[in-house]
């Protein structure tokens, strides 16, 4: 995905989040449509899971919405293969370890790179345990399914290190501490993470963890090169619905 | 092997915002272990504070009508009633050595969270308890003496409302306030170190029964049995016997209304879970066939759980620990069996460990040394035990109670 992500004239991308099956397969579509009518250059696709852990409240209780609605992980790559055929931009997984486990994890990422997913973001898998993980997306994504890391505040320079030398596509770096969804000071304390993150990768970062406003993408887009949009397109949807989700992303930059 | 790994399950899968906080407590944890002192600092403190060693207490009634000699490790003497106090007890000081001020921790039962708010209470720190919804109704009490101690308690809403939408819960709290906040987990499951760090507090269990049991009988059990929910109590008292493979270890998970009903919580008795990854380690989970996981069902809360310790799974392969499955029915009569013969009054937990060992004496030699771990004492299920029992009389008081307590508030 770098030279995707290189070859724009775009200040900085948005990349949007939603979780499959929440509220139904249905209104995903029609989020989706109007995410990419409206702009959103990437975007991560959640396969719901029982046990959350990294997500806040608000997406773990679409999570677990999804699931109780009948969510299953073979429909979900399904879905996924029609919007990709659908629309150009690049689509990610973002999921928990567990559910390649289930489906057979080398299964779940040939499945992946056949039905043409750009990346996979699994946040319960730390790097040292991910090296198998990550030869597979090389074997068979032929260059073009990255295993995207995480750059987090609270590692040191070394384990940064660590996750830049592992790393491909792009860097997902988490501005803060906590889980998704809170609110997040985009100050000085993010840019000096930031500039941790670039000395461990020259990948492309892209930052997220409570991006809300076009204030916040305005001031990322001096630090990075995606901004990424989870919960509140998730809360946007909630309350205004399918429109206002497209009105919103068309605003933030 | 890989660091944190026994045989092929357990590891460290966490968000990587909680990577340098795992490798901080894994130091504190391993320089404490290879510190005689800081091992007679925590026997110093158990001794005095929790009333250890607890006995081994032979079951003269039970053996006599059984033809067996039944001994009870006596966990449920310890401060708070059950054996959690030794995990607390021990994390406690190593959170005075991390220099933290705020303990966080998931329960089920109740039991692990009172016994953290009473760590928390004695050692100065701030305590905030997550309890999944459900166990919040059913274990009342306990969240009343929970808050009464100053801790925080939050229920749960999130999945099933039990323990591992706690365990879910409190990890959210964590990756937002690690550096103020150690997690105090409950049992020997979770990411490397806790599954280690626990059965390693918990070994004080097993020590005391070993030197007990030689003591009054001359020799090692043929059998220990005890209750395995995430497995701390069982890893505690077997390690005690671990080499000597002459002594049959019998763990016995949650039956509840039978391994063929999906109503149960046997992870290894049953043929129902299979191998994943979920909150922080790899076990054997009750999952479906996509990877999430299923509701569980016990009359024990605390055994209410879809994961195992990663030491037990490993053990279980090994075949060096046995696991049998007690059901709901089994395990209440179990209770009233203990009660009325011995005068103990055992935690439904715990009574799994008794059901579980009086549904086999028919099986061993006459004669035979038996050690049952009681993990925890039952007044906490006065509740859940009244309605088993359909007692009339309590069932009278609690209307009583009702009335006067609407009459207060009108």
């Amino acid at each position: 995905m770098e030279k995707m992500i290189r070859n724009t004239d775009k200040k900085i991308l948005l990349m949007s989040h939603l979780v499959l099956g929440y509220p139904s397969m249905q209104a995903n579509q029609e989020v989706i449509d109007e995410m990419v009518a409206s702009g959103v250059d990437l975007m991560e696709l959640q396969i719901p899971f029982s046990e959350p852990i990294a997500d806040g409240p608000m997406i773990a209780l679409a999570n677990q919405n999804a699931l109780d609605n009948g969510f299953k992980v073979k429909d979900g790559l399904e879905f996924i293969a029609q919007t990709i055929k659908k629309h150009k931009i690049p689509f990610l997984i973002m999921t928990y370890y567990n559910i390649l486990m289930a489906y057979g994890v080398e299964e779940f990422i040939k499945e992946a790179a056949s039905i043409g997913v750009k990346g996979l973001i699994i946040p319960d898998l730390p790097p040292q345990e991910a090296t198998q993980a990550i030869s597979w997306c090389k074997e068979h994504g032929e260059g073009s399914l990255d295993w995207i890391q995480l750059m987090t505040p609270t590692s040191s320079d070394v384990r940064l290190q660590e996750i830049g030398n592992n790393a491909s596509g792009f860097v997902y770096c988490v501005a803060r501490k906590g889980v998704t969804g809170n609110d997040t000071d985009f100050g000085n304390e993010l840019a000096q993470f930031i500039k941790r993150c670039r000395v461990a990768t020259s990948l492309p970062l892209a930052v997220g963890f409570g991006v809300k406003s076009p204030q916040d993408v305005a001031q990322l887009s001096n630090l990075a090169e995606i901004a990424v949009v989870g919960t509140a397109a998730i809360k946007i949807h909630e309350e205004h619905g399918v429109k206002a989700v497209g009105d919103f992303f068309a605003g933030l930059r | 092997m890989k660091k944190g790994y026994f045989g092929s399950y357990g590891g460290a899968f966490i968000p990587e915002i909680l990577h340098e906080t795992f490798q901080q407590l894994t130091a504190h944890y391993e320089t404490a272990r290879n510190d005689p002192s800081f091992w007679a600092e925590y026997l110093a403190l158990m001794e005095n504070y929790s009333g250890r060693p607890t006995p081994l207490t032979f079951a003269a009634n039970l053996s006599k009508k059984l033809n067996k000699k039944i001994y009870i490790k006596r966990e449920d003497l310890n401060q708070t009633g059950a054996h959690k106090a030794n995990n607390v007890m021990g994390q406690g000081l190593l959170v005075k050595r991390m220099g933290k001020t705020r303990v966080i921790a998931e329960t089920g039962a109740g039991q692990h969270g009172v016994a953290t708010a009473t760590m928390a209470a004695r050692m100065g720190f701030e305590c905030t308890i997550y309890m999944g919804a459900v166990d919040v109704e059913r274990q009342r009490p306990n969240v009343f003496w929970m808050q009464q101690l100053g801790a925080t308690v939050v229920p749960v809403t999130s999945g099933s409302q039990t323990l591992k939408d706690a365990v879910n819960e409190a990890l959210r709290d964590w990756v937002g306030s690690m550096d103020n906040t150690h997690y105090v987990l409950g049992t020997a499951c979770g990411a490397h170190p806790f599954p280690e760090m626990v059965s390693w507090f918990q070994s004080v269990i097993g020590q005391e029964a070993r030197k007990q049991i030689l003591k009054l009988e001359g020799r090692l059990p043929d059998r220990v049995y005890a209750c395995v929910g995430g497995g701390s109590n069982a890893m505690g008292v077997f390690q005690g016997f671990l080499d000597n493979k002459e002594v049959e270890l019998i763990g016995v998970e949650a039956g509840g209304k039978g391994v063929e009903s999906s109503q149960h919580a046997a992870r290894i008795a049953s043929t129902d879970a299979t191998v994943g990854i979920a909150q922080g380690y790899k076990t054997f989970f009750l999952q479906d066939q996509d990877g999430q996981m299923l509701d569980t069902h016990s009359v024990a809360a605390g055994l209410d759980y879809v994961g195992i310790s990663p030491i037990l799974a490993d053990l279980h392969v090994q075949g060096r620990v046995r696991f049998i499955a007690a059901n709901d029915d089994d395990v209440v009569s179990a209770l009233k069996y203990l009660m009325k013969n011995e005068g103990l009054i055992a935690a439904l937990e715990s009574s799994h460990a008794v059901a579980g060992a009086l549904g086999e004496m028919a099986d061993i030699a006459d004669g035979a040394v038996v050690i049952i771990n009681l993990s925890g004492r039952g007044d906490k299920d006065i509740f859940t035990v009244a309605d088993a029992l359909d007692d009339p009389g309590w069932k009278q008081f609690i209307a009583q109670k009702a009335k006067q307590y609407a009459g207060e508030s009108s």
